[in-house]
């Protein structure tokens, strides 16, 4: 499998056996964290919208393959400001690096973005659409705490309307024969272009408002933040903010064995408390972004295969 | 009880001989009244009336210079009511064809040459729909730098398509042509 020159812009364009080689790849990066093995490449990182843990960890990722970063994290002090087109940005920016990661808060950009570029193109988010290399580093992170992706039954809780992570996510591990617990209020609830999907591909799933309903059914808890700045009334999310709290006393009721994962920030989600337990995955989430994003430069720029 | 007699049969010098005499049907003679036939062009039938004005905007009717006839409304036995438009002096290609199938997946499109029937051409839905439609997510990259819009069909009946660069789908309802 060549991943060379390859884009990275959406889940939705991996099949099963894809992901698993670049799980396999990610495996063999984090046995070999040593490597210089993009020495002499350049990585653009184009953040037209403020991130820290997806442009750190790229950045640091390409520095400990040995290759150097270019970019800016605020569009205001670019040639964008003056007026020019995403589609002239990314020309501009091929003619300085090997490889271009981008943020943008326009859903597609990153699609723009790779149909203006010959060189490979990585979203890092675009808007509320796809996070790519997010859901690589979840798939990951569920694949070694529990060993398998296969036939788990995996909770999702939180604003599972709006959050990206959890819908990329839901598309991943429909591969994988899993059972879906959505768990959250019905304004906040799973859409239905998602669940319909889910029955074409004969994918069980339940829905509820209740964190407890299924709590001792669960391997993976995914818990999500409830995002305020998607709430145009104020109101509304001071009625959603902190409705359900995953503490010691939830933990009482679930398996030994359940791991719980959060894409970070949290806001009060989990309990301080939980992360002391062997039930707490989510620091390591954070952590295994880095040899995904290596793995998957790598990937991209034909030095692994 | 007294025989009934048939209909279009008559006897001549004791020798049966029939007839076949065909009755234009009511609604027929009225579609006639309401359009009338075009020398060279195209009909285009069995349009959903909700999608009459969105054909007119996917062939860009409103610029032609031929006379353009549009009947919406009219009963039909299977879409229930449908439109038709005719289009003298243009004759479609299967790329027009094709727009159309977006929004009435069942039209039928006839070209005409002479009054008569040249050619029928099956509407067909393509797989993919370039700068036709507009996404209906504001903030869709192609809702704000110039960029051709470009959509998947996903499903045929009922329509459903998803946009190439925010991958969100929209129904028939949320169409808007270009």
């Amino acid at each position: 499998m060549d991943f060379k020159n390859r884009d990275i812009i959406s889940i939705n364009d991996f099949s099963k056996e894809e992901l698993l080689h670049i799980l396999n790849v990610v495996r063999q990066v984090e046995n070999r964290p040593k490597s210089l093995l993009l020495r002499g490449k350049i990585l653009a990182t184009l953040f037209f919208e403020p991130s820290t843990r997806t442009r750190l960890s790229f950045t640091s990722a390409m520095g400990q393959l040995g290759g150097e970063v270019i970019g800016f994290s605020n569009a205001n002090v670019t040639s964008i400001q003056k007026g020019e087109s995403l589609w002239d940005t990314i020309k501009m920016t091929e003619q300085y690096a090997d490889l271009i990661v981008i943020r943008h808060p326009l859903e597609g950009s990153a699609r723009l973005a790779a149909e203006a570029a010959s060189i490979p193109v990585i979203n890092g988010g675009d808007g509320s659409n796809q996070h790519p290399t997010q859901t690589m580093l979840d798939l990951y992170t569920i694949q070694k705490t529990k060993g398998k992706l296969d036939g788990l039954h995996i909770g999702f809780v939180g604003d599972l309307k709006y959050g990206r992570t959890v819908h990329s996510l839901v598309i991943a591990l429909s591969h994988f024969n899993p059972t879906f617990y959505f768990i959250a209020p019905d304004d906040l609830q799973i859409s239905e272009s998602y669940t319909d999907e889910l029955f074409q591909k004969k994918v069980k799933y339940f829905k509820t408002a209740d964190l407890n309903r299924f709590a001792k059914e669960l391997d993976v808890l995914y818990v999500t933040r409830i995002q305020k700045e998607r709430f145009p009334d104020p109101l509304e999310y001071e009625k959603f903010k902190g409705i359900y709290r995953v503490d010691v006393a939830f933990l009482r009721n679930v398996k030994k064995e359940l791991k719980i994962m959060h894409p970070l920030p949290r806001i009060g989600e989990i309990e301080k408390s939980v992360d002391s337990t062997s039930h707490a995955a989510y620091f390591e989430q954070a952590a295994n972004g880095i040899p995904v994003r290596k793995a998957l430069l790598a990937l991209a720029l034909g030095k692994l295969k | 009880m007294a025989k009934k007699k048939s209909a279009g049969k008559s006897k001549i010098g004791g020798r049966m001989k029939v007839k076949k005499v065909r009755i234009p049907q009511k609604e027929e003679v009225k579609m006639e009244l309401k359009i009338s036939a075009i020398e060279e062009g195209t009909v285009i039938d069995h349009i959903p009336t909700d999608s009459t004005f969105k054909v007119v905007e996917i062939l860009d009717l409103e610029n032609q210079n031929g006379i353009v006839s549009i009947a919406t409304n009219l009963q039909s036995k299977s879409i229930g009511k449908k439109a038709i438009i005719k289009v003298a002096g243009k004759n479609l290609t299967q790329e027009e064809v094709n727009k159309i199938a977006i929004v009435a997946p069942d039209a039928t499109v006839n070209i005409i040459k002479n009054y008569g029937v040249r050619e029928k051409i099956k509407v067909k839905a393509p797989d993919s729909i370039e700068n036709v439609v507009k996404c209906s997510n504001p903030v869709c990259i192609t809702n704000n730098e110039q960029v051709p819009t470009k959509f998947y069909v996903v499903k045929k009946d009922p329509l459903k398509i998803k946009c190439h660069y925010c991958e969100r789908s929209m129904g028939k309802e949320d169409i808007r042509i270009i």
